[in-house]
């Protein structure tokens, strides 16, 4: 494939997941990048607002094939991972794999359940493989997991610790439509049935050469060095808690790479940078001042306003 | 580095404000009351607008107080240059100055002003309290100087951070301290102090001269003892401090008649067979005239000083800084057998029809011994002796005939009336005779060895002349009152007269305090204030550096132009190299601003040019197409080397 037809593929794609999810271009072209950047992604928002049809549409699209976990307070590892199960028939234990052995996990409302049967996911999310009783199983390829969590005030979630959260590539919110959007949503057909008739764009052997080219995007030192100065500024400045990690540097660069292919380019720009910012560090910078309920947008917003351009 | 559009915080305000009042407090006491009350004033008002948040004064109202001060100052002096009208001035323009912080460099201006006045005040005292004052000063400025870049921290932490600068800057201090070239005297002039409180010794000597003087615990000099006489002092009565030679006598005042130099080196020999020559250095302090003190006789002269026809040490210039000189001492050399006979003469000379009660004695004794000087010298101190002086602090008023009235009358006096009528008494006999005034004793400080000698030990003596022995030192005080040369005045004198506390014997550890304190200062001045040109080359010789000034002052260059070189080159290499796309964008930035379109640091370049193309839709396709080409060049993996050239052309091209 050429530079041009990776972009025509990619806008085709982007538009058809438009036509579904309506009025919601941006935190959709984040969703893209990320799974182009090859990341999980974290989806945070109240419910109906299309976290779940959005996850149906990117596998639909993609591809590849979906397997949704709902995460509730008395799920248990196996319920993720599988479990042996001795057969009489053979006299031997078979393994059951569960619903984690697939292309695209959509694990909802992955703060509901105990910290337990989150690290399952987590570990998975990590390592791309599982263990169980002493054997290790590699997960299909490509692997995503897309988790949707409701907004931690609500009663009877299990806050994400730190440590995990940094595991997922970008953080976004969908949010309400606007009202054109709604009017339309509401007039439109019925949106399960619309993915349903979605044709898939892409193999997935397709999807693993875009995430090549992806890597593969330039990124001269002037813009290494922003993305260095982005985060050392984190790390001095006493807003926040702990500045980004050298991993939420990666991520930074891995995200703006992808955002760049999406716009047709073969080299990343600092815009491309503070495109992704919020997403990048909505869930990874936390203020001092935790009362105040400062959005992602607005803490990038300050953040870049504060780091020139080396 | 501060942001120079940042306004002053009030923070800040109140450090600079704690730093010009160091500054100025110690100065005060040396301006005209009208000034410190103005720059007080001025502290208060903006300490007052620092609490209250309110406006500073206008322009036109502080070039009106600048006007007002500078005007003040000129009829104050009638000059506005030089040392105090110099200090000041900028006294008032740092009071003023405080009322026009707006930006971080108004606040580096009040900070230099500050270092600026603090060394002002070595120009008045140098003491070692003066240093004192001045280190705590120069902390508080730092502090307040590291706050004006950075208002954050705390007072411990702002304090603590100017110590550790000041610290690391103290081996550069001591450095050039001791490297420094030194010049032979003070460079701006002289501290005032050391004019205006100076007392010593004056060219006359009437009754009571001396006695006024036994008042003052002030330190005349210090001796440190050398040679054979190192860490052992000769014995109390000989230390006579030869200082003037008073001939000339009018009845009631004695006065020094030479005032020229006729010798440079001494006319006499150098050896004697008797006794050790005593070795020593003398430090005295600055008396605002020419003479010097000298134990009896010196053999060497001190450079830039000689000695008159009768012997008297004259430096050439008055004693205005504290002065070092190396001497040997002879005592026993016979001198002045010799002189010329004016010099005898001049000795000789009485004023007419007074004293006629000693006259006649003194004639008597002539008429009795004839030609025997010696025997009349003798019958003199006899006649002393008989007549029952006694040594007092407290003598009663001289009439006309004072010499009469002491030894026939009222038989009390203090030294100089002891001095003043055995010369009278010898002259009318015939025999040569002159005052000498000078110091005689001293009082080793057991802390540092030095011999201190204060203005309380000023004392007057005789001197004889005799065929074959030439000049004769006589002291009649020691016949009534021996104890005054061998001991101290406070045992000569009676109990219930009043002393210097320090010329007193009793509350030793008040005393021993006294001698601690003394030393420290004699430190200070003898290795601080006291470094000149000679200490310091006797120091590098010590330390092998052996070299005179021109090739120290070309060392000190070389090093500081080495060390300046190396810290420039660092600081350069730090500095990011400007590569011409970014030259070349910023003269693109540039043409947006007169637009009135600011790119702000934060901005990539296609945000920029949204943004430009928006408000400039004529231009919109040529910005667009500057960004793209700038982000090429800037960002992208192989950039076409034809790209710099283009974005040029294209950003000449761009004519807003």
């Amino acid at each position: 494939m050429q530079p041009s037809e990776h972009h025509l593929l990619l806008t085709q794609l982007l538009a058809d997941i438009n036509r579904i999810i309506l009025g919601k271009k941006e935190p959709v072209r984040m969703a893209l990048a990320c799974l182009l950047a090859g990341g999980h992604l974290l989806v945070e928002d109240l419910p109906g607002v299309g976290k779940t049809t959005l996850a149906h549409v990117l596998a639909r699209v993609l591809g590849l094939d979906l397997q949704r976990i709902q995460f509730t307070s008395d799920m248990l590892p196996a319920d993720i991972i599988g479990v042996s199960v001795f057969d009489r028939a053979s006299g031997a234990f078979h393994f059951h794999p569960g619903p984690i052995f697939t292309q695209m996990v959509l694990a909802d409302e992955l703060n509901r359940a105990t910290p337990k049967a989150q690290s399952a996911l987590l570990e998975a999310m990590e390592e791309r493989q599982v263990t169980i009783e002493g054997a290790t199983r590699a997960l299909p390829a490509p692997f995503f997991v897309i988790a949707t969590q409701n907004p931690t005030f609500q009663i009877g979630t299990f806050p994400l610790p730190e440590s995990q959260l940094d595991r997922f590539l970008l953080k976004i919110e969908l949010g309400y439509p606007d009202a054109a959007a709604e009017r339309e949503l509401l007039a439109g057909a019925d949106r399960r049935q619309m993915v349903a008739e979605l044709t898939p764009r892409l193999l997935p052997p397709q999807l693993l050469e875009l995430q090549q080219k992806t890597r593969s995007v330039h990124a001269s030192p002037a813009l290494i060095a922003y993305i260095q100065a982005l985060a050392a500024f984190t790390r001095s400045s006493p807003l926040w808690v702990a500045g980004l990690s050298p991993r939420a540097g990666l991520a930074l660069l891995a995200v703006a790479r992808a955002w760049a292919l999406l716009d047709g380019r073969d080299h990343v720009l600092p815009e491309d940078v503070q495109a992704v910012l919020p997403g990048v560090i909505a869930h990874r910078l936390r203020f001092h001042d935790d009362t105040r309920k400062v959005g992602a947008g607005e803490t990038a917003n300050r953040l870049i306003e504060a780091v020139p351009l080396p | 580095m501060a942001r120079l559009d940042r306004p002053v915080s009030r923070r800040q305000s109140q450090w600079l404000l704690l730093a010009a009042v160091t500054a100025f407090a110690p100065l005060a006491a040396h301006m005209p009351v009208w000034l410190a009350l103005f720059a007080g004033a001025a502290f208060v008002w903006r300490g007052w607008l620092i609490q209250r948040g309110g406006r500073l004064p206008p322009r036109w109202l502080l070039v009106l107080l600048v006007v007002a001060g500078s005007l003040g100052v000129f009829f104050e002096y009638r000059s506005l240059f030089g040392r105090t009208p110099g200090i000041a001035l900028l006294l008032i323009f740092l009071s003023l100055k405080l009322m026009e912080l707006r930006a971080p460099r108004d606040a580096v201006v009040t900070v230099l002003l500050c270092y600026f006045l603090i060394l002002g005040q070595f120009l008045f005292t140098q003491t070692l309290l003066t240093a004192f004052v001045t280190c705590l000063a120069v902390a508080i400025t730092t502090a307040a100087l590291l706050a004006a870049n950075n208002d954050r921290p705390t007072i411990k932490q702002q304090f603590e951070h100017a110590g550790r600068l000041l610290l690391q800057a103290l081996p550069f201090m001591l450095l050039l301290f001791v490297l420094f070239p030194r010049v032979n005297g003070p460079l701006w002039g002289l501290p005032e102090d050391r004019r205006t409180a100076l007392s010593g010794i004056t060219d006359a000597m009437a009754p009571g001269t001396i006695a006024q003087l036994s008042q003052s615990d002030a330190i005349a000099f210090r001796v440190a003892f050398t040679g054979a006489f190192k860490g052992i002092a000769p014995e109390q009565s000989s230390l006579y401090w030869r200082g003037l030679v008073m001939p000339d006598f009018d009845g009631r005042t004695w006065r020094i008649s030479q005032t020229r130099e006729a010798y440079t080196t001494p006319p006499y020999a150098e050896e004697s067979k008797r006794s050790k020559p005593i070795d020593y250095e003398l430090t005295l302090e600055p008396h605002g005239k020419r003479w010097l003190f000298a134990l009896e006789s010196p053999t060497t002269l001190p450079t830039e000083s000689g000695l008159t026809r009768d012997y008297q040490l004259l430096s050439r210039q008055p004693v205005r800084s504290r002065m070092r000189y190396t001497q040997r001492a002879v005592p026993d050399i016979q001198k002045g057998l010799t002189d010329p006979p004016e010099v005898l003469q001049e000795s000789l000379a009485l004023p007419k029809n007074s004293n006629p009660r000693t006259r006649a004695i003194a004639i008597s004794w002539r008429q009795r011994h004839g030609d025997n000087d010696v025997a009349i010298l003798q019958a003199a101190e006899d006649f002393f002796s008989r007549q029952l002086l006694r040594y007092t602090l407290n003598p009663p008023l001289a009439g006309s005939d004072s010499v009469d009235e002491f030894l026939f009358d009222n038989k009390r006096g203090f030294c100089e009336h002891f001095a003043s009528a055995f010369a009278f008494a010898l002259r009318a006999a015939g025999v040569p005779a002159r005052v000498v005034a000078g110091y005689q004793g001293g009082e080793i400080n057991p802390v540092d060895g030095f011999l201190v000698v204060r203005q309380y030990d000023a004392h007057a003596w005789t001197e004889v002349w005799l065929a074959k022995q030439g000049w004769v030192r006589v002291d009649p005080t020691a016949i009534a009152a021996p104890r005054r040369i061998d001991s101290s005045l406070a045992t000569a004198i009676p109990t219930n007269e009043t002393l210097p506390f320090l010329a007193r014997n009793d509350m030793a550890w008040l005393k021993a305090i006294r001698y601690q304190i003394d030393a420290v200062t004699n430190g200070w001045n003898q290795w601080v204030l006291g470094y000149d040109p000679q200490r310091q080359r006797d120091l590098l010789t010590r330390l092998g550096l052996d070299t005179d000034w021109r090739n120290m002052t070309a060392l000190l260059a070389v090093l500081c132009g080495a060390a300046l070189l190396l810290l420039t080159g660092w600081v350069l290499r730090q500095r990011e190299r400007i590569d011409p796309v970014r030259r070349a964008w910023r003269r693109f930035t540039a043409k947006l601003t007169k637009r009135g379109i600011v790119w702000q640091p934060w901005e990539g370049p296609d945000t920029l040019a949204a943004r430009a193309a928006s408000q400039l839709p004529a231009h919109a396709t040529k910005i667009h197409a500057i960004a793209r080409s700038y982000a090429r060049l800037r960002y992208a993996a192989q950039p076409s080397s034809t790209g710099l050239v283009e974005l040029n052309q294209s950003i000449r091209d761009l004519s807003l």
